[in-house]
C-alpha cells in the first residue's frame, strides 16, 4: 500500500525532515507513525498523503509512483484513494454534519444525490445517524471527530490517513474515535495514525517510532519497524483485500 | 480504467508497470456553482457590503443612460405632436442695429411659396406696455410685450389654451387678451372672466384666455396677445408683422427656409432671421448629452472603485480560508478546481452587485421619469453592457486571488490552525 524507499525532505533554509527513511506499509494494516514533535512525523504523513513531494526517495502509494504523476493527477489520487483525518478537524462552520460529509466526495466525480447518500451512510457507520442535521457548533469535540472521520471514509479509499486524531479531544472522546478506526481497519481500510501519545500507539499492532527524520527501533519490542520489520503480524493483516466495507 | 473506483480495495502489487494515474473527475456546474456560493453564504454581510461597491457602480451608469434616454423619448414624442415643421421668419435688425421692418406683404409673399402649407403673424407692438391695474407704476411693465396675433396663431405654432379662449373673429375686434403661460404668472391671473381686465397701452381688455407654455414659441410665454384690427385701431399698432410663423411640407422644409428670407423683405433680405424651433429644442438635447457623457465617467470610475472592493475581498477571502484551500486540495481538488472555486465566487459576487445595481438603476430611471411625467426608458445595451462590464470586472477582480488561492502548498495551507 505504501512504499518509502530512501526518502529525505530537506526543507529550504536546510532543515532536514526525513533522512533516507525507508517504510513498507501493507494493505490494512493499522500502524502508528510515533514520535515527540519536530521528529519528522507529520512530513512523513505529508508524503504518504501525496500533500508534499519529497527531496528525494521514492514513494508509491497504492501502486503510484507519486514522483512521477502530475499535480492533477496526484489530486484525483487523493479524491479517491486516500482520506484524510486532522487534529483539529477542518469542518466547515455553518454547514450541517452530512454536507460536511459530502462535500468530502465532491472531486470524486459523483452526483450531489449520491454524494449525500453515501455521506449519510458513513455517518451512520460513525455512530452519528442521529446528527446528520446538526452543525458543527452543535457537535461535541468527539462528534466532530467522527464527522470528519466520516468525511475522509465516505469514498471508501483503501488508505486512511489520521494526524493527532485525538490531539485535541479528552480521552474518553478519544477513546471513540480510535475505536471507530480500529472498527474502519477490521472492515479492510489500511490506517496510518500519527501521533505523539505513546498510550495510544501502545494500543496498536504496529508502531513506526520516529526520532530526527529517522526511523528508530520500537523501544517497547526492541524490533526495528521500518521495512524489515516484522510487518503485518497486526490483527488487521488478517483482513486485507476483504473488499469493500 | 484511469479512476479507481471507491470501495475496490483489490490493487496491483507496487512496483508493476507503471500506471499513467488516475484522472480527476470533472466538476459538473451546478457543484461548481455551489462551491463558489458557499463562501459568499458563509460571510454575507462582507458579501453584499462589497457587492454594493457594483451596485453603485451599475447604478449610476443605468441611471444616467435611463434617464438621458427617457428625455430622449419624452423629446422625440413632444417633436412627433408638435410636429418639427415650423418655421419663423423674424423681422431682424437692421446694419445700423435698429430694429428692422417687414413689409406689410409680407405674410401674403410667404403664402404663394409652393410648400408653405400656413402661415400666420404676430406683430410687436412697442408702445403697449401691461399693467395689472391703472394703480401699478409705469416703470414695473413686468417685462410683459404685447402683440397683434392673427386668429390662427393658436393652431399654426401647436399652442393650447390652458383657460378661457382663444381669440376669434368677434374678439379681435374688441379689448380683449389672450396671456401667455409666464405673463399671467406675472400678472397674478389663474382665471378668466369678464371682469377679469388687465390694463393695456393705458386700455382695460377683458382677459379670455391663458396659454400653456409653447415649447415651440417661447416668446408667446411671455406676451399679452390681442386681435390685429383692435391692435390697429386702439393701440396704434403699424401693422408690420414682427414674426412671421409657417408650416411647410416636411419635403420641402429646405427649399422653404432657402427662400424665406428673400420672400419675406425682398428689398433687405439680410435683415430677416429664419429659424426652426424643433432645432433649438434638439440642440438643448445634445447639450445635455455632454453633461450626461460626464456623469457616465463618473458612474464608470463607480464601477471601477467597486471592481477594486471586490478584488480587494477576494483576496482577504484568500488569505483567511488557507486552511479551506488545504481541506479541499487534501479532500482531493486539484489547482484548476480551487482556482475555478474562487473565480466563480468572485463573478458570483460581482454579478449580485450587477443585477443590484441594474434593478436600482432602472428603479431610479422609472422614479425621475414617472416624477418629470417622461416615458421610462431603460435601453437594453445599457443594460446588457453593465452585465458584460461586472462580468468583466469580477473575472479581472477574482483572477489574481483565484491564481493565489491555487498556488498554495496543501501542507502549507493546512498548517494555518
Amino acid at each position: 500500500m505504501i512504499s518509502l524507499t530512501d526518502v529525505s525532505k530537506t526543507y529550504p533554509g536546510g532543515v532536514t525532515a526525513l533522512a533516507a527513511v525507508s517504510l513498507e506499509i501493507a494493505r490494512g494494516e493499522l500502524v502508528a507513525i510515533v514520535g515527540p514533535s519536530g521528529s519528522g512525523k507529520s512530513t512523513m504523513l505529508n508524503i504518504i498523503g501525496t500533500l508534499d513531494r519529497p527531496t528525494s526517495g521514492e514513494v508509491r502509494i497504492d501502486g503510484y509512483d507519486v514522483s512521477k504523476l502530475p499535480d492533477r493527477r496526484l489530486a484525483a489520487l487523493r479524491a479517491t484513494g486516500i482520506g484524510f483525518v486532522f487534529q483539529h478537524f477542518h469542518l466547515a462552520p455553518g454547514v450541517s454534519a452530512l454536507d460536511n460529509v459530502a462535500d468530502g466526495l465532491l472531486y470524486g466525480g459523483l452526483r450531489r444525490a449520491e454524494r449525500r447518500r453515501r455521506a449519510a451512510a458513513a455517518l451512520e457507520r460513525a455512530g452519528l445517524g442521529h446528527r446528520l442535521g446538526h452543525e458543527p457548533h452543535e457537535l461535541s469535540g468527539g462528534e466532530r471527530q467522527r464527522v470528519a472521520i466520516a468525511r475522509a471514509v465516505a469514498g471508501d479509499p483503501p488508505l486512511l490517513l489520521a494526524d493527532e486524531p485525538t490531539g485535541a479531544l479528552d480521552s474518553v472522546s478519544g477513546t471513540g474515535v480510535m475505536e471507530l478506526l480500529r472498527a474502519l481497519n477490521a472492515s479492510g481500510t489500511t490506517v496510518v495514525i500519527i501521533t505523539h501519545d505513546r498510550e495510544i500507539a501502545a494500543a496498536l499492532p504496529r508502531r513506526v517510532p520516529m526520532r530526527d527524520g529517522r526511523v528508530v527501533p520500537d523501544p517497547d519490542t526492541g524490533h526495528r519497524t521500518g521495512r524489515d520489520a516484522d510487518r503485518g503480524a497486526g490483527p488487521g493483516r488478517r483482513h486485507a483485500g476483504s473488499g469493500a466495507m | 480504467m484511469a479512476v479507481p473506483a471507491p470501495g475496490h480495495a483489490a490493487r496491483p502489487d507496487p512496483g508493476h508497470a507503471e500506471r499513467p494515474g488516475p484522472v480527476p473527475a470533472r466538476m459538473r456546474p451546478p457543484d461548481v456553482m455551489r462551491v463558489g456560493a458557499a463562501g459568499l453564504r458563509t460571510r454575507p454581510a462582507r458579501a453584499l457590503l462589497s457587492a454594493l461597491g457594483i451596485a453603485i457602480g451599475i447604478a449610476a451608469v443605468i441611471g444616467v443612460v435611463g434617464i438621458s434616454s427617457s428625455s430622449g423619448a419624452e423629446l422625440d414624442r413632444r417633436l412627433s405632436a408638435l410636429g418639427t415643421n415650423l418655421l419663423t421668419v423674424s423681422a431682424g435688425r437692421t446694419l445700423l442695429g435698429e430694429e428692422a421692418e417687414m413689409p406689410l406683404e409680407a405674410e401674403a409673399m410667404v403664402e404663394r411659396i409652393g410648400p408653405v402649407e400656413s402661415v400666420s403673424a404676430a406683430g410687436y407692438v412697442e408702445t403697449a406696455k401691461v399693467y395689472r391695474s391703472e394703480e401699478v407704476p409705469e416703470a414695473q411693465t413686468g417685462g410683459i410685450s404685447t402683440y397683434a396675433a392673427r386668429t390662427d396663431l393658436l393652431t399654426t405654432v401647436g399652442a393650447t389654451v390652458r383657460n378661457g379662449t382663444w381669440l376669434n373673429e368677434a374678439t379681435q375686434r374688441h379689448p380683449a387678451v389672450v396671456l401667455g403661460a409666464t405673463a399671467a404668472r406675472r400678472l397674478g391671473i389663474g382665471g378668466t372672466g369678464p371682469d377679469t381686465q388687465v390694463v393695456v397701452g393705458g386700455v382695460r381688455f377683458t382677459v379670455v384666455g391663458v396659454l400653456d407654455p409653447v415649447p415651440l414659441a417661447a416668446e408667446l410665454d411671455s406676451a399679452a396677445l390681442v386681435g390685429w384690427p383692435v391692435a390697429e385701431s386702439v393701440l396704434g399698432f403699424d401693422g408690420h408683422p414682427t414674426i412671421l410663423y409657417t408650416r411647410s411640407a416636411e419635403s420641402g422644409l429646405e427649399d422653404v427656409s432657402a427662400v424665406l428670407a428673400a420672400t419675406a423683405n425682398p428689398r433687405a433680405p439680410n435683415e430677416i432671421d429664419v429659424s426652426r424651433p424643433s432645432d433649438a429644442l434638439v440642440a438643448k438635447q445634445v447639450a445635455g448629452q455632454a453633461f450626461t457623457g460626464l456623469l457616465l465617467g463618473v458612474g464608470a470610475v463607480a464601477l471601477l472603485v467597486g471592481g477594486v472592493g471586490v478584488a480587494n475581498t477576494m483576496v482577504i477571502s484568500v488569505l483567511e480560508r488557507r486552511a479551506e484551500i488545504g481541506l479541499r486540495r487534501a479532500l482531493g481538488a486539484t489547482r484548476g478546481q480551487i482556482r475555478t472555486q474562487f473565480l466563480t465566487e468572485s463573478l458570483l459576487l460581482s454579478v449580485l452587485g450587477g443585477t443590484g445595481g441594474a434593478l436600482i438603476g432602472a428603479g431610479v430611471t422609472a422614479g425621475y421619469a414617472l416624477y418629470r411625467g417622461w416615458p421610462t426608458v431603460v435601453p437594453a445595451w445599457a443594460a446588457a453592457g453593465g452585465l458584460a462590464a461586472t462580468l468583466v470586472i469580477g473575472a479581472l477582480a477574482g483572477l489574481y486571488p483565484a491564481v493565489r488561492a491555487s498556488r498554495l502548498s496543501p501542507t502549507e495551507a493546512l498548517a494555518t490552525p
